[in-house]
C-alpha cells in the first residue's frame, strides 16, 4: 500500500482506493488511508479537500462510490447511521449532534439507555456521566440541558459521549474549533491518555500547529487526492502547508486589474461584531474584487451576513456609498443595489426539488413569460448556462451550472455590490475558471464584488475565529502565505 | 422533565440551574389555573364549590385523556388532527357491535366490546403513523385525510342520524363507568389520573418516552443515535390512539349514543389543552400533567362563561381558538428569556 510507511503494527482501520461522488462531483479520488493501534493521526488538507468526506466515509456515515474497508484485517461494510459505534469506531461530528432538548446524561447516553426492570437507571446514567465529566475535567453540570450550553461545552460533551462508548477509534473533525486553548489542553491530556491505552485517533484539524503538538502521523489530502502520509517528526508547520496548497493554479485566474486607488469608497464597514465575529472594519472601492480568507468556521459567512443585514449585528456600522444601512434589513440592502449570493446554494439560494424549473428562477416579481424567456436568455448568454432546455429541474443541474444560475438571478436586480460566499465550491475547474472570468468581468464594469474565497481577487482580508488577522496585497498574495495567516502562524494586525 | 436534582457538585458549575432557570413554560399552566380559579370565585360563588369543580373535572376527562395521547404525538414532532373523528368512529362501532347481541351475557359481551374498542383505535393509530412514516406524509396531510375517512365513516354508519345503545340491560350495566364514583372520587377523574400516571412514567421513566423527546427534538440526532425514529413515531400515534379509545369508553356510556357531529372540534380541544400545558409544538418536550392542567383549564373557561352570563356560551369556541393562539404567543415569549 502507498504511503503507510514501513510501520511494524497492524493496522486497526485500513481504506483502499476509496473514491467517492456526489452526482457529478467526484469528491474522493482512490484514497488510502490506515490508522495503527494507539496512533493520533492528523488528516489535513484546505477547505473542500476532501477530509470531512473521507471520515464520514470511515465512521460509515457514507458510503464509498469504490474501495474497501478493512477492519483488523478483514473486509468490512461499516453499518449506516453511527451504528459503526458497536464496533468501536466513533464520529465526533463537526456540526455537533446533540439534541436541544435534552440534557447532558440524556445525551450522553442517547440510543443506549441503560434500564433496570424497563425503568431508566437514571442514578447509573448520571453517575456515569459525572465519572466521563471529571475525567475530562470539565465542569459542566449533567443535569443541564443541552441548550444552555455553551458551543465548547457541548464539544465537551460530544467528547465525553465518545469516550463513555470505550471506542477503539475515535475521528474528531475539527474538535478545536471552538475550545479555548486550555480546553484544548485537557482535551489533549485526554487523547494521549486514551492513546496510551491502545485508542486511535484519527485528527482532522486546519491548526498546523496543534497537528504538530499532538499527532504521530500526518496525511494530507489535496482536491480529493492521497498527497502524502508522513510521521509528524519529519514533518513541519511549513512542509505541511505547502504540501495542502502547492499546486499550479496561475493559468485559472484572470490577470489582475488594479483597482484605481481614488475610486470612491461604495461600502465601508467599522467595527462590526456579532456573536462570534469581533471588531472587523474595511472598506470596499468601486470596481475592486476583494477577497475575504480564512477557514470554515473563521467566521467569513457570519460578518458577510451581518453586513448584508441577513443576521442580526451587535455593534458596528456599515455605510453604503456613505449612508448608513441599518441592522437586519436585508430587502433594503438590497434596493440600494447589495447582492447576497449565499454558499448554501441548496439550502438558502434555489429551490431544488421543488419542481421548479430554470426559466423560473430567473423571474422577478412580475410573471410575464416573454420577459422570462428573455431573461433566461440573457442568462444563459452571459453566463453559458448549459442545460438541454429550460424546463430541466434545477435539482438535476451540475453544481457549476447551479452556480451559474444563482449567479444571473442575483445579477438580475443589477446590483452594484454582490457578495459572493464561496462561489466555487463543489464544481470542477474549468467552470471555477469561468465563474472567476465572470467575476473579473463584472468589476470592470464598475461593481463592487467581495468573495469569501482566497483564491483570486487582488486584496485579500484573512480572518481567523471571528477576527480580521491580515490584509494582503498584490504580490503578497500566495496560498502558502494565506494558509500561515489563517492557521495561526501568522499575525498581522492587533485585535 | 425536571426532577429534584440531587447535585452536590461545586458552585462553579457550567449550565446549573438556580431557581431563575426555573422553566417558566413548565409553571405557566398551573399559575394560569390558578388565577382562572380566582376569577371564577369572584364571578360566581358557587364556582369554587367542590361540587361544581369536580363537575368540570368529570366533563374535561374526554378531552383531557385524548390530549395525554397527543402529548406523546407532538412530542416527537407529528400531529394528529383526526382524534375528533376516531372518537365518534370508534364510538359508533363500540355501540353497533353492543347492538349486534352476538355475545348473550351482558356482562362478557361488555368485556368483548371494551376490548375491541381498545384494539380499533390502536388500529386508527396505527393507520396515521404508518400513513405518516412508511407513506411519508407531512402528519398534517396524512391526519387531514384520516379526519375525513373516519368521519365519513361515521356519517355512513349512523347514516346521517344517531347510533344508540339499545339495551336497557348493557346501560345499566355500563352507565357507572361514567357516572359511578370511588371512594368518593368520580371514576372519570380517577381514569385521567391513572392515564395521566402512566403516560408520565411512560415518558419520563422509560427509554421509548426519552426516544420520543430526542426524535421530537432532532430527528437527524435521534437517527445518528441509533434510535428507530419511523418506529418511535408510529407508536406515538398509535398510543394517540388508544387514548381515543378510552375515551370513548368513558363517552359511551354518558349518552349512550353517538352521531355523525361527536367530536367535532375535539381535535382543536386536545391540541389547546397540550400546548397550554407547556409542550412545544415544534417537539421534543412533553409535559404530561401540564396538558391534563390545559385541559382543566378548557373545561374551566367553558364553566365561567356559562356561570357568569357575560358572554354567550355559543362562542366557546372562539374562546378556545383565542386561547390557543395566546398560548403560542406566551409559549413563545417564555421561551425567548429562557
Amino acid at each position: 500500500m502507498t504511503g503507510t510507511g514501513n510501520d511494524a503494527r497492524k493496522a486497526v482501520l485500513v481504506a483502499e482506493r476509496i473514491s467517492k461522488s456526489f452526482g457529478d462531483v467526484q469528491v474522493l479520488f482512490s484514497v488510502d488511508f490506515d490508522v495503527l493501534p494507539g496512533e493520533v493521526h492528523a488528516l489535513m488538507g484546505e477547505n473542500g479537500a476532501g477530509k470531512s468526506t473521507l471520515v464520514k466515509i470511515l465512521s460509515g456515515f457514507e458510503q464509498a462510490t469504490a474501495g474497501r474497508i478493512l477492519l483488523d484485517g478483514q473486509p468490512v461494510i461499516l453499518p449506516p447511521n453511527g451504528a459503526a459505534e458497536a464496533l468501536g469506531i466513533v464520529l465526533i461530528h463537526q456540526e455537533f449532534n446533540l439534541a436541544e432538548h435534552l440534557t447532558v446524561t440524556e445525551s450522553l447516553f442517547l440510543g443506549r439507555e441503560v434500564t433496570r426492570f424497563g425503568v431508566l437507571d437514571r442514578k447509573f446514567m448520571r453517575a456515569e456521566t459525572v465519572r466521563a465529566l471529571e475525567q475530562l475535567g470539565s465542569p459542566i453540570d449533567p443535569d443541564a440541558l443541552i441548550s444552555s450550553l455553551a458551543v465548547a461545552d457541548k464539544q465537551m460533551v460530544e467528547i465525553a459521549k465518545a469516550i463513555s462508548r470505550k471506542a477503539r477509534i475515535v475521528f474528531m473533525d475539527e474538535p478545536t474549533a471552538v475550545l479555548s486553548r486550555e480546553e484544548t489542553d485537557v482535551l489533549f491530556a485526554q487523547v494521549r491518555k486514551l492513546r496510551a491505552q491502545g485508542t486511535s485517533f484519527v485528527f482532522v484539524s486546519h491548526k498546523l500547529d496543534e497537528v504538530m503538538e499532538l499527532t504521530d502521523r500526518v496525511t494530507v489530502l489535496r482536491d480529493g487526492q492521497w498527497v502524502k502520509t508522513a510521521p509528524t517528526a519529519v514533518l513541519d508547520g511549513e512542509s505541511i502547508a505547502q504540501l495542502m496548497v502547492g499546486r499550479e493554479l496561475s493559468s485559472l485566474y484572470p490577470t489582475k486589474h488594479e483597482p484605481n486607488v481614488d475610486e470612491e469608497v461604495v461600502l465601508s464597514v467599522k467595527d462590526l461584531s456579532t456573536g462570534y465575529v469581533k471588531h472587523v472594519s474595511f472598506e470596499l472601492k468601486k470596481g475592486e474584487v476583494l477577497g475575504f480568507s480564512g477557514l470554515i468556521g473563521s467566521g467569513r459567512t457570519e460578518l458577510m451576513e451581518a453586513v448584508a443585514g441577513l443576521r442580526p449585528r451587535l455593534s458596528g456600522v456599515v455605510q453604503l456609498k456613505g449612508a448608513d444601512l441599518l441592522p437586519e434589513d436585508f430587502r433594503e440592502a438590497n434596493r440600494r443595489g447589495l447582492a447576497y449570493m449565499t454558499k448554501d446554494r441548496k439550502g438558502k439560494g434555489l429551490l431544488l426539488g421543488e419542481g421548479m424549473t430554470i426559466d423560473q428562477h430567473i423571474r422577478h416579481g412580475y410573471l410575464d413569460p416573454s420577459s422570462e424567456a428573455k431573461a433566461m436568455a440573457r442568462a444563459k448568454r452571459r453566463f453559458d448556462i448549459r442545460v438541454r432546455d429550460d424546463r430541466v429541474r434545477v435539482g438535476r443541474m451540475s453544481g457549476g451550472n447551479q452556480q451559474k444560475l444563482l449567479l444571473a438571478k442575483i445579477m438580475e436586480i443589477e446590483p452594484q455590490i454582490i457578495i459572493i460566499d464561496e462561489p466555487t465550491r463543489g464544481i470542477d475547474v474549468g467552470t471555477k475558471q469561468q465563474i472567476y472570468h465572470f467575476i473579473a468581468a463584472l468589476a470592470r464594469e464598475g461593481r463592487s464584488i467581495i468573495v469569501i474565497s482566497s483564491e483570486m481577487p487582488e486584496v485579500v482580508a484573512v480572518m481567523r475565529e471571528g477576527r480580521m488577522v491580515g490584509i494582503l496585497e498584490g504580490e503578497e498574495i500566495s496560498e502558502q502565505v494565506i494558509m500561515r495567516y489563517a492557521a495561526g502562524l501568522k499575525r498581522q494586525l492587533a485585535s | 422533565m425536571n426532577t429534584t436534582a440531587e447535585t452536590e457538585s461545586t458552585p462553579e458549575i457550567r449550565g446549573r440551574r438556580t431557581w431563575r432557570d426555573v422553566d417558566l413554560r413548565a409553571v405557566a399552566p398551573f399559575a394560569a389555573l390558578l388565577l382562572l380559579l380566582i376569577v371564577g370565585a369572584m364571578v360566581n360563588p358557587n364556582f369554587i364549590g367542590l361540587n361544581n369543580l369536580a363537575n368540570v373535572a368529570t366533563r374535561s376527562a374526554f378531552i383531557a385523556i385524548i390530549a395525554v395521547g397527543a402529548t406523546f404525538v407532538i412530542s416527537s414532532g407529528d400531529l394528529d388532527l383526526s382524534v375528533g373523528s376516531m372518537v365518534a368512529f370508534v364510538a359508533s362501532l363500540m355501540i353497533l357491535f353492543m347492538n349486534s347481541g352476538v355475545i348473550a351475557d351482558p356482562a362478557l359481551m361488555l368485556a368483548a366490546a371494551v376490548v375491541l374498542t381498545v384494539i380499533i383505535g390502536s388500529l386508527c393509530g396505527l393507520a396515521n403513523g404508518l400513513i405518516t412514516t412508511v407513506g411519508k406524509i407531512e402528519p398534517f396531510i396524512a391526519t387531514l385525510g384520516t379526519m375525513g375517512i373516519y368521519r365519513g365513516l361515521t356519517t355512513w354508519l349512523s347514516q346521517g342520524g344517531a347510533i344508540t345503545l339499545r339495551s336497557p340491560e348493557q346501560q345499566e350495566l355500563y352507565r357507572p363507568v361514567y357516572f359511578g364514583s370511588f371512594l368518593g372520587m368520580p371514576l372519570p377523574i380517577l381514569i385521567i389520573l391513572i392515564v395521566t400516571a402512566i403516560a408520565a412514567f411512560i415518558l419520563y421513566r422509560t427509554r421509548y418516552g426519552r426516544h420520543v423527546v430526542a426524535v421530537g427534538s432532532s430527528r437527524d440526532v435521534a437517527r445518528y443515535s441509533g434510535i428507530a425514529v419511523d418506529r418511535v413515531r408510529t407508536i406515538a400515534f398509535i398510543i394517540q390512539g388508544l387514548c381515543v379509545a378510552i375515551a370513548v369508553l368513558l363517552y359511551v356510556p354518558r349518552l349512550g349514543s353517538t352521531s355523525a357531529t361527536t367530536g367535532i372540534l375535539w381535535e382543536l380541544q386536545a391540541i389547546t389543552a397540550v400546548v397550554v400545558g407547556g409542550t412545544a409544538l415544534k417537539g421534543g418536550a412533553g409535559r404530561v400533567w401540564g396538558t391534563i392542567c390545559g385541559a382543566f383549564i378548557l373545561e374551566l373557561v367553558g364553566n365561567i362563561m356559562l356561570l357568569s352570563n357575560f358572554i354567550s356560551e355559543y362562542l366557546i369556541g372562539a374562546i378556545q381558538g383565542t386561547i390557543i393562539i395566546i398560548a403560542m404567543l406566551v409559549q413563545r415569549s417564555l421561551a425567548r428569556k429562557a
